[in-house]
């Protein structure tokens, strides 16, 4: 992958199409960065995102143990995903330890338990590309679960969007017109969960937080709206991906890595040029011109 | 004691309890009001005036007693839009990216399909409801872009909206300008008349005696519960207060 002096703009996008592992890995982080992008609208305004962190690391155990097991490796992740947040709101309730040393004391015990065990079994686990994310070695059957899960994920959401944004809004009202809260608090970590798990093929366990949050974060900068916040947070979350996986085929980087950083990027950019948000307010800069 | 119609009610409390976890926030309270009545709770920061709210929508489960809404549990009156809650602006928040209009349309939620698509009775019910608070050129501001006045009365056009014939508002005059104060005292009339009745918690004495026929003095139990002029007395203040006298109560928030 020598970087030619006469590449041009035409050939640095369609060179890397040519190869097979390439488009898949295009195809598949478009589409795990869509389903995450989407959920970010919700998490970074229910202001979830150390619960994102949680559930994203705690699902390590459950990796190695359905690789070793044979089973679906979203079922193990979904499993302890959702029972690290059992456990945590368990710690919460019976003991005096505030909320967040909680988190973070139920998800580095997950991950630690993870490391361990991978260690311990010693199969053929790569764990390098379960922490950092291996988009350009996706099986066909990891391709059929990522499909399946991001679908459903993106159906939940659909159904439930206006709900959602209700519960993490005034979870008051929706419960006082009787609307239920429980469900649906429990949907949206559900939902998280499974995110969690797509999202960790593409950009691994310790960067998949990202996803999670950096796209709802920019978005939310650039809107007022709901529905917008949601599309810019889905297409910010695509256009990085695609921006990660060209930069990391063209020069040889880590891809989760690329990826993670490029939406940094984006949401740098819009940090400090965001029209009414952001550092330089341009909005208030062109008005001043007319 | 008079044999107790239930029907006649549209709030009824008995000995009601609530606990967090073990930790005692309201005990044995009662409380009874009428269609068309207006009843002022008053308490000290932590006295319970929230929890209160929240046994009555149901957001937090009562440990010991029995609340009837116009009659029936707290579940059917969830199913019947009849409680409506209007927070107070600190107890929301401001920076989330929603309009006017979208704010006041989830007062229709409950009585619309799964996927909450508004029918032209939901959208006409919206309209009215804002024009009534006098928001109608604000239809699509976000509410962040609101001052403190105009974000309460989005949250009234929700309740308005929700059709609901109780209303529970937490502080509805703190932080708001005089317009929106005088347009929430004639609102209030208007509401009595059509047989709403109005629970307010708020830290003003004034305003107590301006608006509430009854008033429910609170600290985690009930201190005193009567008409306005006969129960809003320093005494039953001073102790609902724990021991401070009224006068120093006049300030901001104690």
């Amino acid at each position: 992958m020598e970087l030619c002096s006469f590449l041009t703009l035409d050939s640095f996008i369609k060179d890397p199409l040519t190869h097979d592992f390439m488009r898949k890995a295009l195809l598949m982080s478009s589409l795990v960065a869509a389903v995450c992008g989407f959920l970010s609208s919700y998490l970074t305004l229910k202001g979830w995102a150390l619960m994102g962190d949680a559930v994203s690391h705690s699902v390590m155990p459950g990796v190695v143990v359905a690789y070793a097991l044979g089973i679906p490796f979203s079922l193990g992740a979904f499993i302890f995903g959702v029972g690290s947040v059992a456990l945590i709101g368990f710690i919460k309730q019976k003991s005096r330890v505030k909320e967040d040393t909680v988190i973070g004391l139920v998800f580095t015990g997950f991950f630690a338990l993870g490391i361990v065990l991978v260690s311990k079994i010693k199969s053929n686990i790569d764990l390098h590309s379960i922490l950092f994310g291996s988009p350009l070695g996706i099986s066909l059957s990891d391709v059929k679960q990522t499909i399946f899960i991001s679908l459903l994920v993106v159906i939940l959401l659909s159904i439930f969007r206006k709900d959602l944004m209700l519960y993490c809004f005034d979870p008051r009202h929706a419960k006082t017109v009787g609307i239920n809260v429980f469900f649906l608090h429990y949907l949206l970590l559900t939902c998280l969960s499974l995110a969690a798990v797509v999202g960790l093929q593409s950009v691994g366990i310790i960067l998949v937080v990202a996803m999670l949050i950096t796209p709802g974060a920019t978005a939310y900068l650039l809107t007022d709206k709901f529905d917008n916040m949601t599309v810019i947070s889905v297409l910010s979350a695509i256009i990085s991906s695609l921006i990660g996986i060209y930069v990391s085929f063209w020069f040889d980087l880590e891809t989760g890595g690329s990826i993670v950083l490029a939406q940094t990027f984006i949401f740098l950019f819009a940090f400090l040029f965001a029209p009414r948000y952001g550092i330089f307010k341009l909005k208030k800069l062109f008005d001043g011109y007319k | 004691m008079e044999i107790i119609n239930y029907q006649n009610f549209r709030i009824e409390a008995e000995n009601i309890c609530v606990d967090y976890n073990g930790k005692v926030a309201l005990y044995d309270a009662n409380l009874r009001l009428k269609p068309g009545q207006i009843c002022g709770l008053v308490g000290m920061n932590g006295a319970g005036k929230t929890t209160f709210f929240n046994a009555l929508t149901g957001f937090v489960n009562i440990s010991k007693g029995k609340i009837r809404i116009n009659g029936e549990s707290v579940r059917s009156a969830q199913k019947d839009q009849t409680i409506a809650y209007v927070p107070q602006n600190e107890g929301i928040d401001s920076q989330f990216p929603i309009s006017v209009w979208d704010v006041v349309m989830m007062g229709r939620y409950g009585s619309m399909n799964i996927f909450r698509c508004p029918r032209e009775s939901d959208v006409q019910a919206v309209k009215d409801a804002i024009e009534r608070v006098d928001l109608t050129d604000h239809l699509s501001t976000p509410i962040g872009n609101l001052s403190g006045g105009q974000r309460k009365r989005t949250f009234l056009a929700r309740a308005i909206a929700q059709r609901a014939s109780i209303l529970l508002l937490d502080e509805p005059f703190s932080g708001v300008d005089i317009r929106t104060e005088k347009l929430i005292s004639e609102l209030f009339i208007q509401f009595k008349n059509e047989g709403k009745t109005i629970l307010l918690s708020t830290h003003d004495m004034i305003h107590v005696r301006e608006f509430c026929d009854l008033v429910l003095l609170i600290n985690k139990t009930v201190v005193a519960y009567g008409e306005t002029s006969e129960v809003f007395t320093p005494e039953n203040i001073t102790t609902t207060f724990g021991g401070i006298s009224p006068d120093s109560l006049f300030g901001p928030e104690s």
